[in-house]
């Protein structure tokens, strides 16, 4: 009976999970996300370090145009295969506001390691009115704020296409089928070859968005590889520690399955 | 209750304290050597102690946590990033507390379903049943303060809805929905007090915890046969029987608990509230965490007024009830021990009630299922008539059931587990 009742909690708890899975799935776009198999998923899953730095080139040279990073400080690069001299370099091309100088006046500075990617756009306002009224989100975490995250991005990228038959479609903005409502305020951004990839792989839209989402993933999560590294070691102690407890317990427990009497009366 | 059993310790000084508090006594008599406890417990008497172990470990976590987070609307969700990102292990403590919060319930859900499928609640037991529930609806209110506090999009439109529930209440509904708010709609005052009731509230759980193992003490454990232990063969020692066996349930709980942590920290989450609060902008659907689906259906459920029909006049309108029904599904469990009218405690001797049990858990499926959905559709009858269904089982089905049902035979006693009528 009691397996029974064992069985019937565990397809009642499985089925709760599933549903709590399927109820975030709650989208109004006109396509689901294309799967994609990424290297940081699944339980050994690693970000694919070429890549990054390829998705790196494709955000600096394009994207940061109009999207800010504003969890991502130039330091994070080190967590991406460089060297700290050319993390010091890279940061150096970039500006940021210093300390006021003497005279109280406003001044600029190199950015250091230390200092957050400068966002395109000094305010909300400054952004909108550049881009139509739409306003370019931050995508430090746009990979995690999205549902399927990764599939989403890659296919929102590679997605635009002619609007569908009698679908209209409002001056400045573009049809794509994986945005919710399917217009959306961001013409194209990645067109074959505007990148001259630094080893000479051949810029595809496939393959900038596949790397540009890399990179993105690896500034959603830094720690994405620590984590699993980790989890790891946490497992197989957890699963040593929990195979002894059973077995201390067979044997602790053997004379009360004998049936001893521990009480007199 | 078993006779209280008092500790000498050989060490002087030891014994010098014990004579003046004796908590060695107390560990000893509550958790210890000198606990006689039913010999037939079986693995779903794990989940008290587990439930236990998670308060704890969202308390130390959630203390950690508490040091470097910042409860004000401008810099919130930055300071979970930063925490996340620059804290040292910050990242796995944060998933550690979130899906910690989850890992709490689901204990609690099966500590609480063993209860009702053995019969826990009732007779000498009431006490320690309702102080169970007095836990759970503080759980319901950390947790939900809680998820406000990193001040995504769900984290401010959850509270928004949450809070503006209390406005139903007759009289002084505006009045209470001010107090929560601080002011005039979710903002910075409703982040802080918030975070000062989360942070308070694990502890007044804690003594709520204490008091339930204490009523435990007193009533002693119910065990899978549901009948009273009849001599001192029923019994073994709760130490190191059953400390043992709450070590290797831990392992294994903590197993799944770990893969979570380490390989799937945002399943349990919503993609939303990895966006910052925007009062703005509302979500496409605003739904709570997973453990608060079934209650969040019921409150959805209800979607008429009671009124004179023909009139326009309403006597109770349409979200008063909403809440009324919300609140009264916890609330009635309450009085579950004398909703129940059989004599027999566990359904291993009530066939009947077991089905109604296995129907009990369909039901809160179906629920959970619809309080994920938006309420169109299908969804809004499945959700009435799961919600009718839920009410009935406790207001009617157990009532009469217990006058009408033939149970089995119960057994002689634990350690003779021979049916009587067998004899
Ligand atoms: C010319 C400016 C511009 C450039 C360059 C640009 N974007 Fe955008 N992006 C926008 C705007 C504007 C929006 C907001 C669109 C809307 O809300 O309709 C947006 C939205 C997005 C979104 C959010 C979609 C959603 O679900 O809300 C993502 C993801 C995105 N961009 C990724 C990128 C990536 C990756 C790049 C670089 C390859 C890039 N963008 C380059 C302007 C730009």
């Amino acid at each position: 009976m009691t397996m029974k009742f064992t069985k019937n909690i565990a397809v009642a708890l499985i089925a709760i999970a599933g549903v709590a899975g399927a109820a975030s799935a709650s989208s109004k776009a006109d396509k689901e996300p294309i799967k994609q198999v990424w290297s940081f998923e699944g339980v050994t899953g690693k970000y694919d370090q070429a890549a990054v730095q390829r998705g790196w080139q494709v955000y600096q040279q394009v994207c940061s145009a109009c999207h800010s990073l504003k969890y991502f400080k130039f330091r994070n690069l080190a967590g991406m295969g460089y060297e700290d001299d050319m993390i010091k370099a890279f940061a150096k091309e970039y500006e940021v506001a210093g300390e006021p100088d003497d005279a109280g006046d406003e001044t600029v500075r190199a950015a250091l390691p230390q200092d957050t990617f400068p966002a395109p756009f000094p305010n909300e306002n400054a952004a909108r009115a550049s881009n139509g009224g739409a306003l370019p989100p931050d995508l430090s975490l746009i990979v995690k704020a999205r549902h399927d995250g990764a599939n989403y991005v890659y296919s929102l990228l590679t997605g635009y296409s002619d609007a569908p038959a009698g679908r209209d479609i409002a001056e400045g903005k573009s049809y794509n089928g994986y945005f919710k409502g399917g217009q959306i305020g961001m013409a194209s951004p990645l067109s074959e070859g505007i990148i001259d990839y630094e080893g000479g792989m051949p810029a595809t839209q496939e393959q900038m968005a596949r790397d540009v989402v890399q990179f993105l993933m690896y500034v959603a999560e830094p720690k994405l590889e620590d984590r699993k590294h980790m989890g790891f070691s946490v497992m197989l102690f957890l699963l040593a520690m929990t195979i002894i407890f059973y077995l201390s317990m067979k044997k602790i427990w053997k004379p009360v399955k004998e049936g001893k009497n521990f009480y007199e009366d | 209750m078993a006779e209280w059993e008092t500790i000498k310790p050989e060490n002087k000084a030891l014994g010098w304290f014990e004579e003046r508090l004796p908590i060695l006594s107390l560990v000893h008599n509550v958790v210890g050597p000198g606990t006689p406890t039913p010999r037939n417990l079986n693995y779903w008497w794990n989940f008290g102690s587990l439930a236990g172990l998670m308060l704890v470990i969202q308390i130390l976590s959630g203390v950690v946590l508490a040091m470097h987070y910042t409860p004000d609307t401008a810099v919130a969700f930055d300071s979970v990033e930063r925490i996340v990102r620059d804290v040292n292990y910050g990242w796995l403590l944060r998933p550690m507390h979130a899906n910690g919060a989850s890992f709490f319930f689901i204990a609690v859900y099966i500590h609480i379903l063993r209860g009702l499928y053995y019969g826990s609640y009732k007779a000498p037991r009431e006490v320690l049943w309702m102080l169970g529930l007095v836990i759970f609806l503080l759980m319901m209110a950390t947790a939900f303060m809680g998820y406000v506090l990193p001040w995504g999009q769900m984290s401010y439109w959850g509270a928004t809805v949450i809070t503006n529930l209390f406005s139903a209440i007759p009289f002084v509904g505006e009045d209470i929905r001010t107090l929560l708010w601080g002011g005039f709609s979710v903002d910075n005052p409703t982040l802080k007090r918030f975070f000062s009731l989360h942070f308070l509230l694990p502890f007044v759980i804690f003594g709520v915890v204490i008091l339930h193992i204490w009523a435990k003490k007193v009533s002693d454990s119910g065990n899978p046969l549901g009948i009273e232990v009849k001599s001192g063969a029923d019994q073994i020692p709760f130490h190191p029987y059953y400390t043992i066996k709450d070590a290797f349930g831990m392992g294994v709980f903590f197993l799944i608990f770990a893969y979570f942590i380490f390989f799937a920290p945002d399943a349990l989450g919503h993609p939303d509230n990895y966006i910052p609060a925007n009062s703005m902008v509302t979500p496409d659907s605003i739904v709570p965490e997973w453990y608060f689906l079934p209650f969040y259906a019921i409150l959805r459920s209800i979607t008429f007024d009671i009124g004179i029909p023909g009139t326009d006049i309403t006597f109770i309108s349409a979200k008063l009830l909403g809440v009324i029904a919300m609140f009264a599904s916890i609330l009635l469990l309450f009085a579950l021990p004398w909703l129940d009218t059989s004599k027999v405690r566990s359904a291993r001797f009530r066939p009947t009630y077991r089905w109604f049990f296995w129907f009990l858990v369909a039901d809160l499926v179906l629920l959970t299922i619809v309080g994920g959905r938006k309420p169109e559709g299908i969804y809004p009858l499945l959700g009435l008539l799961g919600t009718a269904y839920y009410f009935a089982h406790f207001l009617v089905i157990m009532p009469i059931l217990g006058f009408k049902e033939k149970t089995l035979p119960l057994p002689e006693s634990i350690a003779n587990p021979v049916v009587k009528a067998a004899e």
